[in-house]
């Protein structure tokens, strides 16, 4: 494939598990050198997790990310371009799990699972998402990706621009 | 846009599940080589290689032309890019997410540890 993938086979770091469960569910796990409480803390603060929930290094940000965690809570969090997502807190167990809908998509909509397992001073973190159909899990270009497919767009034209080329053909 | 061929997805996403043969076809997607090449890179016995090339193969990913005695393998016409685009990204979303919340967590744990000292958990 290409460069931007390279860096992400180098052993040393915490390994990122992408993994496609089922016909409706994603599940991606990667383990943290810290206890379970800063880690929660990281996803429960929105002055913290508006820092990492939109990569600054693929040149995204928030506008603005209000979060109320708690049970039947609700989060709102707005993109750069604009883009809206929301949804509501089903459960919330301090520094083990949070469940949260998320409903910009409708009924298409998935359930995100987040849970948080200590081991030895660190976490394994896994993020568990639930599609309501196998339709609606193949068609979850939604959200975040998709506001990442135009990131990559406006790179690549920006890099076109640069007169930079691609091996890409 | 890219529209997703239901049928084949499945037997992608289970082909595309196992870290080796993301390599694998990450590798080819760069050059050509044959399974000897990959077993050796991969650092398997042919054997382990011969199999993860089948379920690349099944799925529709990967294709091998026998010359002589080699097997040569290369990334397969359009699938590829069908069904790996998607979960490509999906990875690539959560590897920069996660690297990023590394960051806040040191800076998390020096607020809490300021001296480095041990914590009391």
């Amino acid at each position: 494939m290409d460069s931007r993938t390279e860096n992400e086979s180098t052993p040393m770091k915490n390994r990122l598990s992408v993994e496609r469960k089922s016909e409706r569910e994603f599940v991606v796990t990667r383990t943290f050198d810290a206890p379970a409480r800063i880690v929660f803390e990281a996803w429960t603060r929105p002055e913290l997790f508006r820092q990492w929930w939109l990569p600054k290094s693929m040149g995204m940000s928030l506008r603005s990310c209000e979060m109320d965690v708690r049970v039947g809570g609700g989060y709102r969090l707005v993109f750069g371009n604009g883009m809206e997502f929301f949804g509501k807190y089903l459960e919330v167990i301090p520094h083990s799990r949070i469940v949260w809908t998320n409903d910009e998509a409708g009924d298409a909509g998935s359930v995100t699972t987040v849970t948080f397992d200590e081991k030895g001073g660190k976490t394994l973190l896994s993020v568990h998402e639930l599609y309501p159909t196998k339709e609606a899990a193949e068609a979850a270009g939604t959200g975040a990706l998709d506001a990442m497919d135009e990131t990559f767009r406006q790179l690549d034209d920006f890099l076109v621009t640069l007169g930079a080329r691609g091996e890409r053909p | 846009m890219v529209q997703y061929t239901n049928v084949n997805l499945d037997v992608s996403f289970a082909a595309l599940a196992d870290v080796t043969r993301r390599g694998v076809l990450e590798r080819l997607g760069r050059a050509e080589a044959s399974i000897t090449d990959l077993a050796e890179r991969f650092n398997m016995s042919l054997t382990g290689m011969k199999k993860h090339i089948g379920v690349l193969e099944q799925a529709g990913l990967v294709i091998t032309q026998k010359v002589g005695r080699v097997r040569t393998c290369k990334v397969g016409p359009h699938r590829l890019e069908e069904a790996t685009a998607w979960l490509e990204k999906y990875r690539q979303l959560w590897s920069a997410r996660f690297d990023e919340l590394d960051r806040v967590i040191e800076d998390l744990k020096e607020r809490d540890n300021p001296d480095g000292l041990k914590n009391r958990e």
